[in-house]
């Protein structure tokens, strides 16, 4: 019994509850159990359900009836410890909740534990958690991807029935894509960014990560909105509506030669279920034509220079003055900033400040961050012209499937390449969906890995985005259950 | 400073804004309350919180703009300045950078260069001697200051010595207390303002090299500082010696100017746009208001009281540019045109204003150690404007006035019953005056005689006699030509 509710997607778990058919108390014991028992390291907190009565609202308006929901640790919660995956939050019990959680909670929502990421989300691997690495449910060996991979594995491996995370690069998309299910980055002010922990405040973005398409528009539709706590957010206007679209009729795809059939470094398996995809698009009817980016393959450079100068001032008020640890220096209150510092942070959240604090020193503003602005704007106009002939942009979620833990860790370069997909869209603002869309062999050989196809729609479409992912889903059939996760 | 050189002034000025809430979060503005009861986690920077904007400031900071003659940018955008501190809790100040809230303004002779809008820091108390953060025992901070909502005005060098800057700096206080947006109270830090000096030889076009004060909390202080570091260039010019861009921190107690450690100041302050806040557009209605809402600023005051009031300039000026001795001149002046003060014509505002400016200011002056404020005296604006009438329909000798008013200030109440208990009306009885008058001819035999012999000036001591013995309730013009009738001279 146990483990086939494990496998109801969320919907149908809801519908079950609302039937009399499952309790929702079991619903949440049953994964309760499950993300005690995780061996992935997905999580950093597991909650019981008697640890979760304060924000629940289970009354009959309750439109998630008290489901549970894994919520990544970037995301404050009200007395519950929150590091964002680093040493230098170390016992931060937040004095709030950020809006989201909230939103989820007075949905009826209940909070199932607080998942392992990349320390404040910088990462493509999750090896760079303050509390060691997460690992991929379809091999253990390998990464689940990052920064949200303790949110991916989780869902993947049955350990969340879904979750929430953030994407600032590409956060929710590649973890999805390297662990098999749907993630989706909505556009840059659907959702609130009030208690999520910053990391570039102008790309971060909340986000589902779901077995299905269905699910990932529920989760959409109750944290989306205004609020008035997040001067960027405007919601979505006229909310989002769950998808029912079969075909792909009268849409028209496009496929940015830049982020695919040109991009250096995307593995054979990877093109090969991308091309399979297309072709199953074309059968749904929807029409599948090449188009340019011309700026998009920039985008990965001024993304490291943007993101890591936000984040270098984002960073600053963790100094052990008012919160987390505080390294003892003699009094001398400059030490104790660099001893605090130095103990809390980790290498890639280390090189993160020194890339951003450069960029944005006197003298070199113009030539890193005014530069890596205007690629920016002309990514934004690349999306928006391309818009104009197609509906949707496609590529590969990511150029790889999932990669050996540790195989990138001391190559930089070769790790932020894991977003080369992504990023433009997180450039642009714009929403962009992660769907799996078959298995393939990794380039040293193995089994078969999960690979992700990334759909992109115009600013503030989600619910268009959704509907035509879905058709897709559908098409794809495949199935997110990793071999091995017991049923 | 020795001759031939010139100093060259600039002002910034922080003005701490009087809304309900912070800058960027609903905290109540708080002075003198118990430490860190006026913080939420925003203006703690907790993680994952974030600012969202003051339109109350934003309202006031425009009034301000617009008082200062500064054209409001149609959109304006905030940035961070990045440093390390305690009193800053995010790592970073939420400031404005290179577009403004309101730029190219003037006031008075000086124009201004920038308006903007920003974030008070904490406030930091050191434990220890030094009362600076090295060498202090502890360091505590004190947050329900930090995210107060500062104005800073930035001046263009227009001013050229320490009297004039103390004298701008006044009408700015001015200014900005009649938007009613501020408590502009220098002592508790409403209103602070620093100081950018250098020294040029006289007629030099080039500027030198420039010095920022901090920390002169007092206007007197302000001048101060100033006189003493134009003084200090203008010496190290003179044996040949460079003056070195630094900053320092002004000290009220000995007046003396230390500088900045270098760590204390010399940033890199990697200002970049603040991602968290959208642009700051103020609607055509928000211009509006804060157009209807200025009140008659200092300089259209002084124009209204030469052209309708008929005051000479320098009083005019006085009362325009100062904000308390205007609101005392305004209120003395209502009450009498209501007529609520006194039986009679109402005084000519030129009498009331003498007696504000002179005979008032004068009096508290040497009651009090320097600093006049009439409006917390104990004479009212209406008792003032009672005994200008007084003195105008001649009720009162300006004697007898003068004595009133060390009444007034001493113990306050009303003119009209000071008068009665003391005696001191006017003596109208044209009879009792004349035998007074008699009497003190008959007591100065030789005085009257010499009078008559045509010296004028002998007159003296008969006219002492008889105010001395009405005791000042005669006017002295009369009595002198009364004198001059009995002795046969008119």
């Amino acid at each position: 019994m146990s483990a086939e509710i494990l496998e109801l997607t969320v919907a149908e778990a809801l519908r079950r509850i609302e039937a009399g058919e499952l309790a929702a108390d079991e619903y949440f014991d049953t994964y309760a159990g499950a993300a005690h028992d995780e061996e992935l390291n997905a999580y950093l907190r597991v909650q019981r359900r008697s640890d979760e009565p304060r924000t629940t609202n289970e009354g009959a308006d309750a439109a998630l009836r008290g489901v549970p929901i894994a919520v990544k640790d970037i995301f404050c919660t009200e007395g519950i410890e929150t590091t964002a995956g680093s040493r230098i939050l170390e016992g931060y019990r937040p004095p709030y909740t950020a809006t989201a959680v909230r939103r989820l909670a007075d949905a009826g929502a209940r909070l199932l534990g607080k998942t392992n990421m990349d320390e404040f989300a910088m990462g493509s691997s999750n090896e760079n958690s303050g509390y060691g690495p997460v690992l991929n449910p379809w091999d253990r060996e390998r990464v689940p991807g990052g920064s949200s991979g303790g949110s991916a594995a989780a869902v993947a491996g049955r350990a969340a029935p879904w979750a929430i995370g953030t994407d600032t690069g590409g956060s929710i998309r590649q973890p999805a894509s390297l662990c098999g299910i749907v993630g989706l980055k909505p556009t840059y002010g659907a959702v609130s960014r009030y208690g999520m922990i910053a990391f570039a405040s102008s790309l971060d973005q909340c986000g589902p990560l779901t077995r299905d398409v269905r699910d990932a528009a529920l989760l959409l539709r109750a944290t989306e909105g205004r609020d008035r706590c997040d001067s960027t957010s405007v919601g979505i206007e006229g909310g989002v509506t769950l998808p029912s679209r079969e075909s792909l009729e009268g849409l028209r795809f496009g496929v940015p030669q830049e982020l695919s059939a040109e991009a250096e470094g995307i593995e054979a398996g990877v093109s090969e279920v991308f091309g399979r995809t297309l072709t199953l698009i074309e059968e749904l009817g929807g029409k599948v034509d090449e188009c340019e980016l011309p700026h998009a393959a920039h985008g990965l450079s001024a993304y490291y220079v943007l993101a890591p100068a936000e984040a270098s001032a984002n960073l600053a008020r963790y100094d052990g003055v008012r919160f987390g640890p505080r390294a003892d220096a003699d009094g001398d209150l400059i030490a104790m900033y660099e001893r605090t510092r130095a103990e809390g942070f980790g290498a890639e959240v280390k090189r993160r400040i020194m890339l951003g604090t450069y960029a944005l020193s006197s003298g070199y503003y113009e030539a890193y961050y005014g530069r890596a602005q205007r690629v920016r704007t002309k990514i934004a106009d690349d999306f928006r012209n391309a818009f104009e002939r197609f509906d949707y942009l496609v590529t590969p979620t990511s150029p790889t499937v999932a990669f050996r833990l540790g195989e990138r860790t001391a190559d930089p370069l070769a790790m932020y390449l894991s977003d080369f997909c992504t990023v433009p869209m997180s450039l642009a603002g714009i929403p962009a969906i992660s769907l799996p869309a078959g298995l393939a062999e990794p380039s040293g050989g193995g089994p078969k890995l999960p690979v992700g196809f990334q759909i992109a729609g115009p600013a503030f479409g989600e619910s268009g985005l959704l509907d035509a992912a879905h058709a897709l889903e559908r098409a794809i059939g495949f199935d997110t259950r990793p071999p091995g996760v017991s049923s | 400073m020795p001759e031939g050189y010139e100093g060259v002034i600039g002002l910034e000025i922080h003005v701490q804004l009087s809304t309900r809430t912070k800058m960027f979060c609903g905290c109540e503005l708080s002075f003198g309350d118990e430490p860190n009861t006026h913080t939420c986690p925003i203006c703690l920077g907790h993680p994952g919180t974030l600012p969202v904007t003051n339109e109350q400031a934003v309202r006031y900071a425009l009034q301000i703009a617009l008082a200062l003659g500064c054209e409001p940018a149609a959109r304006s955008i905030f940035h961070r300045k990045n440093y390390f501190y305690p009193d800053l809790p995010k790592g970073y100040q939420i400031s404005q950078y290179d577009i403004p809230l309101a730029s190219e303004g003037r006031l008075g002779d000086v124009r201004i260069h920038r308006v903007h809008l920003e974030e008070d820091a904490a406030k930091l108390i050191h434990l220890g001697e030094s009362g600076r953060i090295h060498g202090s025992a502890a360091s505590l901070v004190d947050f329900n200051r930090g995210g107060t909502p500062l104005v800073e005005i930035v001046t263009e060098p227009d001013l050229r010595s320490p009297t004039e800057a103390r004298e701008w700096a006044q009408l700015m206080r001015t200014t900005v207390k009649q938007l009613g947006v501020s408590d502009v109270n220098m002592e508790e830090g409403s209103l602070r303002c620093d100081a950018n000096v250098s020294v040029r030889r006289a007629g030099a076009e080039q500027l030198g090299t420039k010095t920022e004060l901090k920390n002169m909390n007092s206007f007197r202080f302000l001048e101060r500082g100033i006189t003493a570091e134009l003084e200090r260039q203008a010496s190290l010019l003179e044996s040949g010696e460079q003056v070195e861009q630094e900053t320092f921190h002004f000290d009220p107690r000995t007046g003396a100017l230390t500088p900045l450690r270098s760590k204390e100041y010399a940033h890199d302050y990697r200002y970049f746009p603040e991602p968290d806040l959208v642009p700051l557009a103020p609607t055509e209605e928000m211009l509006r208001t804060a157009r209807q809402a200025l009140p008659e600023l200092p300089a259209e005051r002084r124009e209204r009281y030469q052209a309708e009031l008929g005051l000479p300039e320098v009083t005019a000026r006085q009362l325009a540019f100062d904000a308390e001795l205007g609101a005392y001149f305004e209120r003395a002046l209502n009450a009498s045109r209501q007529g609520t003060v006194a039986e009679g014509p109402a005084p000519e505002p030129r009498t009331i204003a003498n007696w504000v400016t002179g005979e008032l200011v004068g009096r508290l002056r040497e009651a009090g150690d320097g600093e006049v404020d009439p409006v917390s005296s104990k004479v009212s604006p209406e008792a003032l404007a009672a005994l200008a009438g007084m003195v105008e329909s001649n009720q009162v000798t300006t004697g007898a006035a003068r004595q009133v008013l060390a009444t007034l200030v001493a113990e306050g109440g009303g003119p009209a019953e000071i008068v009665e208990r003391e005696g001191l009306a006017q003596m109208s009885d044209a009879g009792e005056l004349e035998a007074m008058v008699d009497r003190a001819i008959e007591a100065e035999p030789v005085a009257a005689e010499k009078v008559k012999a045509g010296n004028p000036k002998a007159i003296g001591p008969i006219v002492g006699a008889v105010m001395r013995e009405t005791k000042g309730r005669a006017d002295g013009g009369q009595v002198t030509r009364l004198i001059q009738q009995k002795l046969g001279l008119d």
